[in-house]
């Protein structure tokens, strides 16, 4: 180049930007500062999993309801960095919505629970024997008295009516209409599996928790793994929070010796917890007062394990046991560590990816995508000969254009990502094609090779903005309007239209000038 | 090389038989609309939607039967699941999809799980032995209520949004008359496509929506490109009248119609023929979107144009017009 020029300069930058950002697809061994900048691809390729969150924060006033969803995301991305996964994402949406994504998770199911659970720990003392029947009496009597209330359990009654028999019409089916879906077993009650689901939704409903006697609670306990189809223990609880998660320090889980003589820890692991010096003062008086009676450790609700207080324990150590895999303990001890959400949440929606299918859809994805580029490049060479080859030049530039961008902005490559490059690959010709019929038609009124380069590349300037403009404009709405992998795609056609305009309008026409219509030259290869 | 060189074919004189054909295909695709509704996709009506594949690793158990899992998931609670196999037969992969809209059963947060537990329970041999999270799940989606309702509200108004805005850039650019006349072709080819898909059955997902903004915004590209040429030639030809104009426009960017117009083709079509399932509908549609979007730039955009300015006496005007911008 004889002198400097603006569009010398662009297109240096151009070529030098998109060579730093590809590089590290293609070279391994770069410095950590360069290899990081790594293209990143959307779940829908690696396989994975998205959460859609939606935090509840009718319960917290409104200052408190700014700050929840934030403290929220904290935690969960706490939860998520002690779970190990690589690369995960965590964004606010709106209002009150998180999105999760967890590239690589193979375990849905514990990934969810991780998430979702507000794990608010708490330790309650466990009604004694004769404590907790006179509960069950009150309610028993309790609902008698309002079983209109309860349409289930009248129906039960009904239903109980009829087994027993016209003849025993005398038999009071609906005073013990709430203590015949419990029974009393060696240390508490039990529910018996069949009716665990109508207990539960018992348990949830405001109406019921109103029919227990004030200052005591009910709680199933935690289903148990090995056996699932096994009665659950249900515990009556005095409604007093002894300890609360604020009150631990660490949690951490630990394997129980094979030989000792506890039945709950032998050879399995459970979660040790250390407290606060304030948790531990606590937890000694609350063991001090109620030696003989249990304590049950309760999280979100249910009963983990509720062990029998022997003595006075001081130091602030507790175990919590209850026949768990390794991986639970490991997820029990991550949300003790975390804390316990500031509000609750649930997913709005979920997507889960096979690592399989996300394999199988990026190559048959990039088959498409080079049988295509193939096609479109071997008609353009023979279309448009010499100007053919510099436009198939241009175009695999824009395809690593697009490619370079997407990394530098920290975008993902999703699958209608892809179907968006390859659609460019199509449409990103257009403006050459667009200043390449002008050339020809001004060629045939007989100019000359330069004047008609300057007067084609002047007129189509002006449609070739025209027309992708309004295509920027679909793309922009696509974008606000589209989320996750509608984004990719939004994004990458705007990057590829943008990359097209620049190739078309300065690379090509630079390399036209400057190499093929020097001169006097009198024949042009169009 | 070169196509269709200094071609003179007189296109806007056939207009009238493209309006009849257009119509038919409007009509066509508006009963399918009304008569079969358009089957939105689980992104939309929320449910669940969950890819399993059930080929047991010992090869002495009998395959899964569709109908067996039909009346599993019908005796479980589910019997709105729509059960497709995916795939041949022999790969026993089904897709189950439960549409909160049509399902008597409450679709929740815990659905998904319900419907794996239904069927490892009742399939043992079938998932024994493989990773029920790696080999069994292919895909699952699950997509609450407000979110499904939320995001069919989202799209529709994208599509508007971006035809509104694009009206106003044409309007800027060239004429009310051609802006309003690109939109009409415009929804022209969305109301054709979105009504093969209504006729054909096919899911409306988003992507197809995503596919729908890009045909829009394909379609747009050839129109303007068209009514580009007219502006200028327009003011060269100041003394001819509206019509031959804009068919000597049409003739003189046709080469360049038929390359870039073949060349998305192709690279649609290799998407539709090698792309995968998943990206099968999104290519076809976007096949069908270039054809009638180069067809609806010259018989629609281009034609309607010429009779509009007619029938409101303002040809002269909207040619001197539109020969003043740049």
């Amino acid at each position: 180049m004889k002198k400097f020029s603006w569009r010398g300069l662009s297109i240096i930058i151009f070529i030098c930007v998109t060579l730093f950002y590809l590089a590290p697809l293609a070279i391994p061994n770069l410095p950590r500062w360069w290899s990081s900048h790594v293209l990143k691809l959307g779940l829908d390729i690696k396989g994975g999993m998205q959460i859609l969150l939606e935090v509840d924060t009718s319960e917290l006033s409104t200052a408190d309801a700014r700050g929840a969803v934030d403290q929220n995301i904290k935690i969960i991305r706490e939860r998520i960095d002690q779970y190990g996964v690589a690369e995960p994402s965590i964004q606010k949406l709106g209002e009150n919505r998180i999105m999760v994504q967890l590239p690589g998770v193979s375990d849905y199911q514990a990934a969810e629970n991780l998430i979702k659970q507000t794990a608010m720990l708490e330790f309650k003392v466990v009604a004694t024997q004769e404590e907790a029947q006179r509960v069950i009496d009150t309610i028993d009597a309790n609902i008698k008295a309002n079983l209109d209330k309860f349409p289930a359990l009248k129906e039960l009654a009904d239903k109980d009516r009829e087994i027993i028999g016209a003849d025993s019409s005398g038999v009071d089916t609906e005073s013990s209409v709430f203590s015949s879906l419990i029974r009393p077993s060696q240390d508490g009650f039990v529910v018996q599996y069949d009716t665990i689901r109508l207990v539960q939704d018992l348990l949830a409903n405001p109406e019921f928790m109103q029919m227990v006697p004030a200052g005591w609670e009910l709680a199933l306990e935690r289903i148990n793994a090995e056996n699932p189809r096994s009665d659950r223990p249900i515990h009556v609880l005095s409604s007093a929070v002894e300890l609360s998660g604020a009150d631990i320090a660490r949690a951490r889980v630990e394997y129980g010796s094979a030989t000792s003589t506890d039945p709950r820890i032998a050879n399995k692991p459970y979660v040790s917890i250390e407290m606060k010096r304030e948790g531990a003062r606590k937890f000694e008086r609350v063991t001090a007062d109620n030696v003989g009676k249990r304590l049950a450790i309760v999280l979100d609700g249910v009963v983990y394990s509720a062990p029998n207080i022997q003595e006075r324990i001081g130091g602030g150590r507790a175990q919590i046991t209850g026949r768990f895999t390794t991986s639970e303990a490991n997820e029990l001890a991550i949300v003790l560590n975390t804390g316990s959400l500031i509000a609750p949440i649930k997913p709005v929606s979920t997507s889960i990816i096979g690592a399989t299918l996300g394999s199988d859809s990026i190559r048959s994805g990039s088959t498409a995508g080079l049988i295509g580029l193939a096609v479109v490049m071997v008609f353009m060479l023979i279309y448009y000969k010499l100007s053919g080859l510099i436009t198939d030049l241009a175009l695999i530039f824009n395809v690593g254009f697009i490619l370079a961008m997407l990394t530098a902005f920290g975008g993902t490559l999703t699958l209608p990502g892809i179907a968006g490059i390859i659609l460019t690959i199509g449409m990103a010709v257009d403006a050459n094609v667009l200043v390449f019929e002008r050339i020809r038609e001004e060629l045939d009124h007989g100019k000359t090779p330069r004047s008609a380069v300057d007067a084609g590349y002047k007129r189509a300037t002006i449609t070739v903005w025209d027309a992708n403009i309004t295509t920027l404009i679909a793309a922009a709405v696509l974008y606000q309007f589209g989320t996750g992998p509608i984004r990719g795609f939004a994004i990458t056609l705007t990057i590829g239209i943008i990359g097209s305009m620049f190739c078309a309008l300065v690379f090509v026409r630079s390399i036209f000038e400057n190499y093929i219509v020097t001169g006097t030259k009198k024949t042009l290869s169009i | 090389m070169r196509l269709l060189n200094n071609t003179n074919i007189p296109f806007v004189n056939y207009r009238k038989i493209a309006y009849m054909i257009s119509l038919i295909l409007i009509v066509a695709g508006l009963i399918g609309l009304f008569v079969r509704g358009l089957n939105w996709s689980i992104d939309f009506t929320s449910g669940v939607a969950a890819k399993v594949n059930l080929s047991p690793l010992d090869s002495s158990v009998e395959p899964v039967q569709i109908d067996e899992l039909r009346n599993v998931l019908k005796n479980n609670g589910y019997p709105e699941a729509e059960i497709q196999h995916v795939g041949p037969i022999q790969d026993a992969s089904f897709m189950i999809k439960v549409k909160s809209e049509s399902s008597t059963a409450e679709v929740s947060g815990e659905t998904k799980n319900e419907i794996l537990g239904i069927i490892i329970e009742n399939f043992p041999k079938h998932v024994e032995g493989r990773d029920i999270n790696k080999d069994v799940i292919e895909e699952i989606y699950e997509v609450g209520p407000k979110v499904g309702s939320e995001l069919r509200t989202n799209a529709i108004l994208a599509v508007v949004i971006a035809l509104i805005l694009m009206i106003i850039y044409i309007w800027f650019r060239f004429e009310l008359i051609f802006g309003l006349m690109a939109i009409v072709a415009l929804a022209h080819d969305v109301i054709i496509i979105v009504g093969i898909f209504a006729l054909t059955g096919k899911e409306i997902t988003i992507q197809i929506i995503a596919a729908l903004l890009t045909i829009v915004g394909y379609s747009i590209n050839d129109t303007i490109v068209i009514f580009d040429r007219i502006r200028e030639d327009l003011k060269i030809r100041r003394k001819e009248p509206l019509d031959e104009v804009i068919n000597f426009s049409v003739n003189e960017t046709l080469s360049r119609t038929i390359i870039t117009s073949g060349t998305t083709f192709i690279t649609a079509l290799s998407l539709y023929l090698f792309g995968g399932t998943v990206l099968h509908d999104f290519a076809f549609a976007i096949c069908l979107g270039v054809i009638f979007g180069t067809y609806s730039s010259i018989y629609i955009a281009s034609s309607l144009v010429i009779d509009v300015t007619h029938a409101t006496k303002n040809e002269k005007k909207a040619a001197q017009k539109l020969s003043r911008r740049k």
